[in-house]
């Protein structure tokens, strides 16, 4: 009846106000759907979670398997019902820090030199081709390590020294591989620094490069730490670059003296099969479910889930300690 | 540390004209800073004042437009010779910016920084202090060197810059409108220790504040804007005769507040 009322008023003539809700279906619509969107995300993480902790406790529940040797043991052979996570826990950790000590260095010198130092155009043409480089798939990667980045190797330091397969070669790749994220989402923590500070630094007589490294970089540091968080845990997760490269079977090893001696457990010129990297060999061959390999997979994967879930928390840690806040 | 004996004063600007891309920002600007003494750049809004104070310690460098013609002599030197590097003329001429930017470390480390960078070898307590107190801020800081400049008020933050600033031991020091972001209390504190810091150093200010020129200045610049173009230097002298009998209609009319 409203509606006729404020038809009918003419103009300049009072209507009267209606201030009475309105129902607003399309307002409504929108807004449950997009809410159901919100909720579906942390419905999938909750599942995900939810199915990789049940299947890893009925892998734990196994008679022949015990949490002792699972954390303690040195070698993976489920053939032989050995369960020790070591060795593809290691070879995990070794691929990962060899990639973060190729990504980050070179990633935040790529970062630097976008936002302190290069010229309108040079920036315009290197962060297009960088992004390139991330949307290569990851097999194109695999592949390069194995024949580009093991053959070099293999020239450097020897073919009786560096393996076809190795942890080097895929570490090396898996660096290339999230260099693009750390140097992206570094770039845009330094830029994102106010120009008053380096203002004030140059005012100081301080050069570019005192000022990048000593006032800009400090200033950035929790954002380019979520960056370094990104691509570890990128370089944990990384699965084809190190099924294909680093190696098709566990480097197990008889005892924990064994492990040590002349610590051949962090030889990077030798085979080693990742986390990630056995889950796949294995899930790909004829596995049937319920099986003891079957489970087995699934107590690796909440293993890798804790072990990025750690690295955040502890990131997250050290960047409230030592952020400089502007 | 004004031992260089090359007279009166502490630099000179000779036919300054300052482009940002093919826009000119000042023209035909010529400027005698005289030694201890508070020179003010006054006008309008957009009148290049700023650009003009940037061009002593070579801070247009940075803008990527930037082109400078003319001379500013500094130590026998024109700072716009190839051989001349922005770097060593900053360390001799310190600035202090429109709003306080310490830097997101500690009040301690505000201050040593500088001195830092500079290859300063001697004792960094010492320094602090001495900088500190040169900046009228010591008493205010002494116990808790350790937290950070931002945990301090606007007024004590952009002391703590002017301390960082004569930690390095300029010969100038360039202030950009230092105490826009203030109080009138803050405000007159710092006006107070401008007065005290040309002691030791010569001080050109920007200022929007025509009554802090009137106050604090020794020496006053008016420039102006002439049928949209910028950047014209319309008088200089003496504070005192500016404001009592300026030479010019629009130096009159803009500081007895007709525009601007």
């Amino acid at each position: 009846m409203q509606k006729d009322i404020s038809k009918a008023a003419a103009p300049g003539i009072k209507a009267e106000i209606d201030l009475r809700r309105r129902p607003r279906r399309g307002e409504q619509i929108i807004q449950s759907t997009l809410w159901l969107c919100g909720l579906l995300s942390v419905l999938i993480t909750v599942g995900i979670v939810v199915v990789l902790f049940f299947d890893a406790l009925a892998f734990f529940g196994l008679d022949e398997v015990t949490l002792a040797e699972f954390f303690t043991g040195t070698a993976w052979q489920p053939k032989i019902l050995q369960f020790g996570l070591f060795p593809l826990f290691n070879a995990t950790v070794l691929t990962s820090a060899i990639g973060l000590l190729v990504a980050v260095p070179l990633g935040l010198m790529i970062a630097i030199y976008l936002s302190e130092y290069a010229s309108p155009r040079a920036r315009n043409l290197l962060k297009p081709t960088m992004e390139i480089l991330a949307g290569v798939p990851t097999v194109v990667f695999g592949y390069f390590a194995l024949n580009f980045i093991t053959p070099i190797l293999q020239g450097v330091f020897g073919r009786d020294v560096v393996e076809i397969f190795n942890v080097a070669s895929a570490g090396i790749v898996i660096g290339i591989l999230i260099i693009p994220t750390i140097s992206s989402m570094s770039e845009d923590a330094l830029s994102a620094t106010p120009r008053a500070l380096r203002e004030g630094a140059y005012a100081l007589g301080a050069t570019r490069l005192e000022t990048a490294v000593r006032v800009v970089l400090p200033a950035a540091i929790s954002g380019i730490a979520a960056a370094v968080i990104v691509g570890m845990a990128r370089a944990v997760g990384e699965t084809m670059v190190v099924a294909i490269a680093a190696g098709a079977g566990p480097r197990n090893f008889s005892a924990w003296g064994d492990a040590l001696s002349g610590l051949s457990f962090l030889n990077p010129f030798k085979a080693a099969e990742t986390m990630t990297g056995h889950m796949v060999r294995i899930s790909g061959g004829d596995l049937s479910y319920d099986s003891i390999d079957y489970n087995s997979i699934f107590a690796i994967g909440m293993m890798l889930f804790l072990m990025t879930m750690m690295l955040n928390l502890i990131s997250r840690w050290i960047v409230r300690r030592f952020r400089e806040e502007y | 540390m004004n031992n260089a004996s090359n007279g009166k004063y502490a630099a000179e600007a000779h036919d300054l004209n300052i482009y940002y891309g093919s826009f000119q920002a000042a023209r035909d600007i010529n400027l005698l800073i005289e030694r201890q003494k508070i020179t003010a750049l006054i006008g309008p809004s957009g009148c290049g004042k700023s650009t003009v104070l940037r061009a002593f310690n070579r801070m247009n460098d940075l803008i990527p437009s930037a082109r400078t013609t003319g001379d500013v002599h500094f130590h026998g030197k024109n700072i716009y010779d190839r051989d001349v590097d922005a770097v060593e003329v900053r360390r001799r001429v310190g600035m202090v910016f429109q709003k306080p930017n310490p830097f997101p470390k500690s009040i301690y480390e505000n201050i040593a920084w500088g001195a830092r960078v500079n290859g300063f070898k001697g004792n960094v307590d010492d320094l602090v202090e001495e900088s500190l107190r040169g900046a009228a801020l010591w008493d205010e800081v002494k116990d808790k060197l350790r937290q950070s400049g931002y945990s301090l008020s606007g007024g004590q933050q952009q002391r703590l810059c002017i301390a960082r600033a004569i930690a390095i031991k300029p010969d100038i020091i360039l202030m950009d409108e230092p105490c826009s972001a203030l109080d009138p209390i803050a405000t007159l504190r710092i006006e107070e220790l401008m007065k005290a810091l040309t002691r030791q150093y010569t001080i050109i200010i920007v200022t929007h504040n025509m009554q802090q020129a009137a106050r604090v200045s020794d020496y006053t610049a008016f420039f102006t804007v002439k049928d949209d173009r910028t950047g014209y230097l319309e008088e200089f002298g003496a504070t005192k005769e500016m404001f009592t009998s300026p030479q010019s209609q629009v130096t009159e009319d803009y500081i007895t507040g007709r525009f601007g």
